[in-house]
């Protein structure tokens, strides 16, 4: 650095901590040196919130949050607004890739055990932003006000009708109306470009505090704390966030970028899995499309939603419904208490743990596959069994985790 | 604390303030809370929009399904065929609720055909599951809905099964019969839906 810059920093630097926080956060965040494929996912979240945040501002400047005029809004941003259709379908395919890396990135954690103790708030704020990303799911697919739209709103909002007392005046409050209309629409729309991006924000900002607070977990499960140099103080098992785990990160964005740009510009409906057919019609208060399903990333919750048929303890079929599906977004907060391996890696835990957590993955993978069909009396029996597994992996673990035969770890990472 | 006292402890005078304070805090936060969550409530335009409709019924032939609006959700006039009056009463045993005990319609509803006139039946066409709307299945036996069906409402959303009388089947995520609305005739042709009192028109 120049004599100049020099002292510009220090003018910063006594009114700002600028050098001191990239040290802390990145030059001299030391991270383990073993990250391999499954650890691009939590960058690459980042990066698509950025796109969201930076297409949404553009999309509002041409959208119209009004019954009447909203689907004409999007169909003119798609067809008159210059590259309007560009913006659309990379706020849209971002929407689905945002559940991709989340998806893939919890999934990580669960390989790697990276909830267990001392990471258990960080999990847990995760899962807050889990909650969040789902609001904004939900809530953005309500603006098009097509038939998806509507009746995939009608749908949630009368989950909240099914809480015994309060729900119908719940759900009043909810919509702002006796019914789904434009004062709901009109309000998700606040919540949509307001509220919960500000929201998603600022926890993933305690998110990333957290995480350099503890430090990262890595494919091994072991603490690189716990092994400094004498001399530096410095793990060393670590290295520097900046320059190789950016330039790693780089990498994967590239990766990504690939995929995600063949998708906006080759494959943007996804073959009515990002975007359904039927959302292409305006919204119909009076006619349920002979087909609906959510799109694919809440499909496995909804399958829960409906596996339950049956009234019992006195409560009817359809809260049961609504609190399982609740249940099954929720469960996941507790598997910090729920694990009680000696180990935290898939690589030291034994054959018990890999057993359940394969079933898992299939019961998550059927459940999803059932949620885009129709229901039928087949359907409706596997998704009940798929429903006893998905949770068995989480109710069961307290036990097979402690008494599964796992490998002793390894002092320093590996490859 | 500097605040504190010598020995570490709160007096009881400055406990008894701290207390009161955030008492007060809470109260004053529930009252500027309020505004913000009432005007989340139906305002009062949407309160007003929720008049009685009349409903043209004299070129409703027998099986045909007349779908009308009423505060924005579909209500069904269906004219039953005797065939299907009569297939009402062979299904009780597959049925939640068949004699309608459940408070899902007017007193002049409750009865086995669900309706005034036997062959009328008003319904509003929104699955009591989640709140889609079904679809008239009047062909008997298809090949989705199985050999025992002998006419309905099925919900597309979720697999909830009506019969034609508006009442829910067994073992089906929907907990209850459809919704009856109030109702009256103004005339044999003209039905008054959103009100039983014939004033209101």
């Amino acid at each position: 650095m120049s004599k100049q810059q020099n002292s510009m920093m220090e003018w910063i630097d006594k009114r700002f901590p600028l050098t001191a926080t990239w040290k802390a956060h990145l030059s001299e965040y030391y991270a383990p040196k073993n990250f391999n494929f499954w650890y691009y996912f939590g960058s690459l979240a980042l990066l698509v919130l950025v796109n969201q945040l930076l297409t949404g501002i553009f999309l509002t400047m041409s959208y119209k949050p009004d019954a009447s005029m909203a689907f004409a809004s999007v169909e003119y941003i798609m067809r008159d607004v210059d590259l309007g259709w560009l913006i659309r379908y990379m706020h849209s395919t971002g929407a689905s890739m945002f559940f991709v890396v989340v998806y893939l990135h919890m999934f990580r954690g669960m390989l790697y055990g990276s909830y267990r103790k001392p990471r258990e708030l960080l999990w847990l704020i995760g899962m807050a932003i889990f909650f969040v990303l789902m609001s904004l799911a939900f809530t953005g697919y309500i603006l098009p006000w097509g038939q998806m739209s509507y009746w995939g709103a009608q749908v949630i909002v009368s989950m909240f009708g099914a809480i015994p007392v309060i729900g119908d005046t719940l759900s009043n409050w909810i919509l702002g109306d006796f019914m789904l209309s434009d004062a709901a629409l009109n309000r998700f729309f606040a919540y949509h470009v307001v509220t919960l991006p500000w929201l998603i924000v600022v926890l993933v900002f305690v998110h990333i505090i957290a995480l350099h607070e503890t430090g990262s977990n890595n494919p091994d499960g072991i603490e690189i704390k716990a092994n400094k140099n004498p001399d530096t103080g410095i793990p060393v098992d670590g290295i520097p966030f900046h320059p190789y785990y950016t330039v790693k990160d780089i990498f994967g964005v590239i990766g990504f970028l690939i995929v995600f740009c063949g998708i906006i510009f080759f494959a943007p409906e996804m073959g009515g899995y990002f975007l359904e057919d039927n959302n292409f019609i305006p919204a119909n208060p009076l006619h349920t499309p002979d087909h609906i399903a959510p799109v694919w990333y809440f499909t496995p919750y909804y399958s829960m939603l409906r596996a339950v048929t049956v009234n019992f303890l006195g409560v009817d079929a359809k809260l049961w419904g609504v609190i399982l599906m609740a249940a099954a977004v929720v469960i996941f907060c507790f598997l910090p208490w729920l694990d009680r391996s000696p180990v935290k890696s898939i690589r030291y835990k034994g054959p018990y743990f890999k057993f359940a957590l394969t079933l898992f993955v299939i019961s998550f993978f059927v459940l999803g596959w059932l949620g885009t069909k129709s229901p039928t009396p087949l359907y409706t029996l596997l998704a009940q069994i798929f429903t006893v597994i998905y949770f068995a992996f989480f109710l069961l673990m307290p036990w097979y985790s402690k008494i599964d035969k796992t490998k002793p770890e390894p002092k320093n990472v590996t490859k | 604390m500097t605040d504190s006292g010598d020995n570490g402890k709160m007096s009881g005078r400055r406990r008894f303030l701290l207390a009161a304070t955030s008492v007060a805090g809470v109260v004053a936060g529930a009252g500027v809370a309020t505004p913000f969550l009432r005007s989340m409530m139906p305002s009062e335009r949407a309160k007003a929009a929720g008049a009685p409709i009349d409903i043209d019924i004299s070129k409703l032939e027998p099986g045909m399904l007349l779908t009308a609006e009423w505060r924005g959700k579909p209500v069904w006039i269906l004219k039953r065929t005797s065939e299907m009056l009569d297939d009402l009463k062979k299904l009780n045993d597959k049925l939640a609720d068949p004699d309608s005990q459940r408070d899902q319609q007017p007193s002049y509803a409750q009865n086995p055909t669900r309706s005034i006139k036997p062959e009328i039946l008003v319904v509003l066409g929104v699955c009591t599951h989640l709140g889609c709307s079904p679809v008239y299945r009047k062909d008997i036996a298809p090949a989705d809905l199985g050999p025992d069906w002998l006419g309905g409402f099925f919900c597309p959303c979720h697999g909830s099964k009506f019969d034609l009388a508006g009442r829910v089947y067994k073992n089906v995520p929907a907990p209850s019969n459809l919704v009856v609305p109030p109702y009256t005739y103004l005339s044999d042709s003209r039905l008054l839906v959103g009100s039983d009192s014939k004033e209101s028109a």
